[in-house]
């Protein structure tokens, strides 16, 4: 662990009545400063993003999660590198028949080869879920976190709007939006998925800034002059970001299972796109015949959640200095 | 605090305006209904064109939703397509899915904090860690599989339940398709609650707590929990909504006649008096669950004031 | 503050506590009577009016209450005289109809011919907005009481005149001479008084002169029906009543038959198929219905319908193997197609096996060849297109094409275009949007090749969504129809088949079994030739 930071805000305010000063000054020095890259031979001061990173790095869930996601994104390009044979060539003959040599993973009802379509689906299902998250996640965060800062008009208008979007039923909405869309891109799909997800964020993020804009060292920073943008960046984001994080790594996967559903109804990817979710859909009716169908596009899926539910636990972590 | 109240109240107005006509011109822009009326044969063109100026289909947009909207402000919610009125739709089908709801809201409080608890509580051994694996468990597989799977063996196998669920819906029939409607929602209030547990017990006060000699489980129930509760409380605000009409794949598979079954026909079928009728009711449902979270935040956090 | 907030919570937990105790108490038993059958359902999309119910499940209560001047055969298909005494014709165009005596409905009320001519006015007259008004449509009359645009300027088909209480007579516009065997057909049901004057009342609880009678309806979920004790005909039911109850999802019914909460299904889920045999031992029916899958191509489309293009049609249908998918998919709860009708109809009413011939027959290297001699697919590429909400038809369309992309080399010459709704595919394809082949399913009306063949390849017919256009085939058609000699009429509608055989305007698929699973409570479970159970010849142990 690395040494604790004398100019943490927090654990500035925890050291008692006078921290309100330290926790000034601390903020001054840092911006002074500016984010260093975090090396090990920094000695100075250092910001709470360059901190974060200097943790991370010495995190081994970290690392293990970031090598699992370098990984697939490896697959996501270039699936031919561990899979040789054709995701869309199947032999109906062999339908829903179990693993055999040079099939490890079994075949579908349609008899095309799990395997090939385990990793060749990885790059639509975690383009989807990956662009989506990050997509929601950045807007519902921004909107949401202004509305809890700000408050008044400006919270009651995009919490209303918030609403309406909440009240479109996914189905109306796919059906409207994406089926004008042809042609297989994923680009739709994530932006669909985007648009109705940023409001459970935005929620999530407001309520959490609207905890956080009580602190007393949010107070304390306020009433030292400091302005909103410097409040909202440096003081109320990194605490609140954390059930922003946690709620957006789940969504991750719930967005690959909703781009099934999106696919079941006809409006998510096209053939002749491979992806996990329509596997898992194909495979939902056949569970008692060939439960293989569904346990590798499935497990794909619970490999990538989970190394972004580690990853988004770490990077929580490095942002929160009372667990150093 | 009344004030507050009354101006979140006013707010629905706009809302409701906002999203009766969104969902309107949504419905309007799948399409023509009245092809699909007909099944697989063709319309008779001359029957479906009286249809569709029965149904007020006929005319421009605007002019639709304004006839809709007067009949709304009159008590008239329309008919669906089968002949039955909206209103009545909406009372056979509302009650059922608010206790479907019901059941699967407790659960996942009752359930989802006390995992969110224990894993942050004992962060980094092994409860946390399979309490994780669970959570990923319950991600990956869609509700469509647990459903048919805990369908099949509550209902099927081991007789314990009936599989489906009987056009009066008691609560005790409901049980087991509210857990599987609650799951997905467990995995996200079981990290939300370990996550602010976990923030929250190197926070001061609850230094302060414990240095006061406070027993342990006063310190925690009152001083931590209540304190971590507030992004949870926010998330079970969103989930009641979109629980009671997203529930389409339970209500499906359980065969329970709620609300997320009619607004799925109606989706299908393209009636835009079911789909906006329901969603309606739906948004106002939001409103309130969003309005009580606002307020539940004072209770958990007497920081929190309203003005 | 910490005070207020256990209340707030106590009164949380006090409200969540009543309102699950309110709320369960709402959930009453309700028992089911002996001897009565629980069957699956779906909603119906219409009002059950006769001539306003064009599909199976509403036509499901019809076939209980109702019974027309005919009455198809349950297990030959075969029309034979129900009410009616005697029908005759002197030249397949002016028709006599006896309706026989002692027949009432079950509100006392006679049935007599004026029951039938005002149930069939009401069907026509535009003002009803009846989707079944087009069956009437060969009916003197029907142009001035069915425009097809402004007001009707007669409220009654002048070709249908009472005669006496008994006898009525029918004059179409052409000659038909199958018309009388069209009859068994719901929309031909008569109806009573009470339909008319209190309709409203009607609807909620309809009233007819058949087997049962309807106790009570709760739209949505589920009908009570029990059995007419003073039913005059003489099939009468042999089970107490029957209890109809919606399921959204056959899946759930099917589970539902395994836990005995129900008797009988009637659409065993195609993901079962390989467990029912398993499951349900003999207590499983899988039998011929008349239903066709087929796929169509627009012709409407000139580069589908440019000469030389037929060998590409013919080749597309060659590459399809049909009995491996059957086989697969579909656990042969369908048979490949080999002509335009269905076996139901048997040799004598017009199926013909192998009609098709090699065109139908799986020969990938010949349909390779066919394609590159007729030009190759245009644009090198085609697509099948279907609405999927149902669920059920993207397994058999991405097996197709599979097979088509088998046969022909390449994995990306077929793709799969699913459309969300049934109402936007319907919408597509009427408006004559197609740009590849597109699912067509068809249900016959009544048992007879012409309703196979007319309604959609006939030029301009109104189930012809491909636009096919053909004057011999037209020719064929008519003369069939003109014939009186029935054996002389399947020969003729045959003749007309082949050129579907030449040119291919929609390439047969399968057909379609009636499938259906039911408990060791129930014996003599039946399917007819629509599919649908047999009700009234259940036995309830």
């Amino acid at each position: 662990m690395p040494e604790p930071d004398p100019h943490d805000p927090k654990d500035a305010i925890q050291s008692g009545g006078g921290g309100a000063m330290s926790l000034a000054t601390g903020d001054a020095e840092a911006l002074g400063t500016g984010p260093v890259p975090g090396g090990p031979a920094s000695g100075k001061a250092r910001s709470l993003w360059s901190d974060a990173w200097h943790d991370l790095r010495r995190n081994p869930v970290f690392v293990v999660s970031a090598l699992v996601i370098a990984f697939l994104v490896l697959i996501a390009l270039w699936p031919g590198l561990i899979a040789s044979g054709n995701p869309l060539q199947c032999d109906l003959a062999k339908a829903q028949e179990g693993s055999q040599p040079g099939h490890p993973f079994g075949f579908d009802a349609q008899g095309c080869d799990v395997y090939t379509r385990t990793v060749y689906g990885a790059r639509a299902s975690i383009t989807v879920g990956v662009c989506a998250t990050a997509g929601a996640a950045l807007l519902g965060g921004v909107l949401g976190g202004l509305a809890g800062f700000f408050g008044g008009w400006w919270d009651g208008l995009l919490s209303r709007l918030a609403d309406i979007f909440f009240g479109i039923p996914i189905i109306l909405g796919g059906l409207v939006f994406l089926s004008v869309v042809t042609g297989g891109s994923v680009w739709p799909v994530v932006g669909f998925i985007v648009l109705l997800g940023w409001p459970q964020i935005s929620r999530i993020a407001r309520g959490s800034v609207v905890g956080a804009k009580q602190h007393d060292y949010v107070q304390a920073a306020r009433s030292l002059g400091a302005g909103n943008g410097r409040l909202l960046l440096r003081h109320i984001g990194p605490n609140a970001v954390a059930p922003v994080i946690v709620v957006a790594t789940i969504a991750l996967g719930t967005y690959i299972a909703l781009e099934a559903t999106l696919s079941f109804v006809g409006v998510g990817l096209k053939p002749p796109t491979v992806s996990w979710g329509i596997d898992i859909s194909n495979a939902s009716g056949q569970i008692r015949n060939a439960p293989h169908m569904l346990l590798w596009p499935a497990g794909a899926l619970s490999v990538t959640v989970l190394a972004f539910i580690m990853l988004g636990d770490a990077v929580r972590d490095a942002l929160d200095p009372k667990l150093r | 605090m009344g004030r507050y109240v009354i101006r979140r109240l006013l707010q629905m107005i706009p809302v409701f305006i906002g999203s009766t006509f969104l969902i309107f011109f949504m419905v309007y822009a799948l399409g023509d209904p009245v092809a699909a009326l007909f099944g697989d044969k063709a319309p008779d063109p001359a029957t479906a064109a009286r249809i569709r100026q029965e149904l007020y289909l006929d005319q421009p947009l605007w002019k639709q939703y304004l006839h809709y909207m007067g009949q709304i402000l009159t008590g008239n919610f329309g008919t669906a397509f089968n002949g039955q009125k909206v209103t009545e739709l909406m009372y056979d089908a509302f009650p059922v899915t608010l206790r479907l709801t019901l059941v699967a809201i407790v659960f996942e409080i009752v359930i989802g904090i006390t995992l969110g608890l224990l894993s942050g509580l004992r962060r980094g051994r092994s409860v946390d860690t399979s309490v994780l694996l669970v959570t990923l468990v319950v991600v990956s597989v869609p509700t469509f599989v647990s459903g048919y799977v805990l369908q099949y063996l509550f209902g099927v196998k081991w007789q314990v339940v009936s599989p489906s669920v009987s056009p009066a819906a008691p609560l005790d029939e409901l049980l087991l398709p509210g857990v599987v409607l609650g799951l997905v929602s467990l995995a996200y209030v079981t990290r939300l609650t370990r996550t602010s547990i976990v923030e929250n017990s190197r926070a001061d006060y609850l230094r302060t707590a414990v240095a006061k000699g406070l027993p342990r489980h006063r310190v925690v129930t009152r001083h931590l929990l209540r304190n971590s509760l507030i992004p949870v409380a926010t998330f079970i605000g969103t989930d009641v909504g979109a629980l009671m009409g997203g529930a389409i794949v339970t209500e499906r598979i359980f065969n329970i006649h709620g609300v997320g079954y009619e607004l799925y026909q109606g989706i299908l079928r393209q009636n835009s008096p079911t789909v906006v009728g329901f969603v309606t009711i739906l948004v106002i449902v939001f409103l309130v669950a969003n309005l009580l979270v606002d307020l539940l935040y004072a209770v958990l956090d007497p920081r929190i004031r309203y003005a | 503050m910490r005070r207020g907030t256990r209340a707030v919570a106590g009164a949380a937990l006090w409200v969540l506590v009543a309102g699950l105790a309110a709320t369960g108490c709402s959930g009453g038993a309700d028992g089911t009577g002996a001897g009565v059958v629980r069957a699956s359902w779906g909603d119906p999309q219409n009002p059950l009016e006769p001539a306003n119910t064009n599909e199976v499940q509403g036509g499901k209560v019809l076939d209980m209450i109702f019974r027309g001047l005919k009455q198809y055969d349950p297990r030959t298909g075969a029309a034979e005289d129900m009410l009616a005494e005697k029908i005759d014709s002197p030249d397949q165009q002016n028709f006599t109809i006896t309706v026989k005596g002692g027949w009432t409905f079950s509100n006392g009320e006679k049935v007599t011919a004026r029951s039938f001519v005002d149930a069939w006015n009401y069907a026509a007259l535009i003002d009803n907005k009846q989707k079944n008004a087009s069956f009437f449509q060969d009916v003197e009359g029907y142009d001035r009481v069915h425009p097809a645009g402004g007001t009707a300027s007669a409220k009654t088909l002048s070709g249908l005149v009472v005669k006496d209480d008994r006898t009525f007579t029918v004059r179409l516009r052409t000659k038909f001479s199958t018309w009388p065997d069209t009859l068994g057909y719901a929309a031909y049901a008569p109806l009573p008084r009470a339909f008319f004057t209190d309709h409203a009342g009607w609807l909620k609880r309809p009233v007819g002169n058949g087997p049962y009678m309807i106790d009570s309806y709760t739209r949505g979920s589920q009908m009570k029906l029990s059995r007419w004790d003073g039913y005059p005909g003489e099939d009468k039911a042999k089970n107490s009543g029957v209890e109809l109850r919606v399921y959204t999802d056959n899946n759930t019914a099917y589970t539902d038959l395994q836990a005995g909460n129900l008797d009988l299904v009637d659409d065993i889920p195609s993901t079962q198929l390989k467990n029912v045999k398993n499951d349900l031992g003999d207590r499983y029916i899988n039998q011929p219905a008349g239903i066709i899958q087929t796929v169509v191509f627009p012709m409407y489309d000139p580069t589908w319908n440019k000469p030389g293009m037929e060998k590409v049609r013919r080749g597309i249908s060659m590459a399809i193997n049909r009995a491996q998918i059957t086989d697969q998919i579909y656990q042969k709860t369908r048979t490949p197609a080999s002509d335009w009708t269905s076996p139901v109809l048997g040799d004598k009413g017009g199926y013909k096996e192998g009609l098709c011939g090699d065109a139908c027959t799986y020969n990938p290297d010949e349909a390779k060849r066919l394609i590159q001699e007729g030009g190759g697919l245009p644009g090198g590429h085609v697509t099948i297109t279907s609405n999927v909400d149902t669920g059920s038809h993207r397994v058999w369309m991405d097996a197709v094409c599979n097979s088509i992309n088998n046969a022909l080399g390449q994995d990306r010459a077929c793709t799969v275009n699913p459309v969300g709704t049934f109402a936007d595919f319907r919408n597509q394809v009427s408006g004559l949007r197609m740009t590849g082949m597109f699912r067509s399913g068809w249900q016959m009306d009544y048992p007879l090749a012409q309703n196979f063949l007319q309604p959609l390849y006939y030029t301009d017919a109104s189930s012809n969504y491909g636009k096919f256009s053909n004057p011999q085939f037209d020719k064929l058609i008519d003369d069939a129809n003109a014939e009186s000699d029935t054996g002389k009429a399947v020969a003729t509608f045959q003749d007309a088949e082949k050129i579907l055989a030449d040119q291919m305007p929609a390439v047969p698929l399968w057909y379609q079994n009636g499938s259906a699973g039911y408990t060791a409570n129930l014996s003599g479970v039946e399917l007819n030739p629509f599919s649908v159970p047999v009700y009234e010849r259940i036995q309830v142990k």
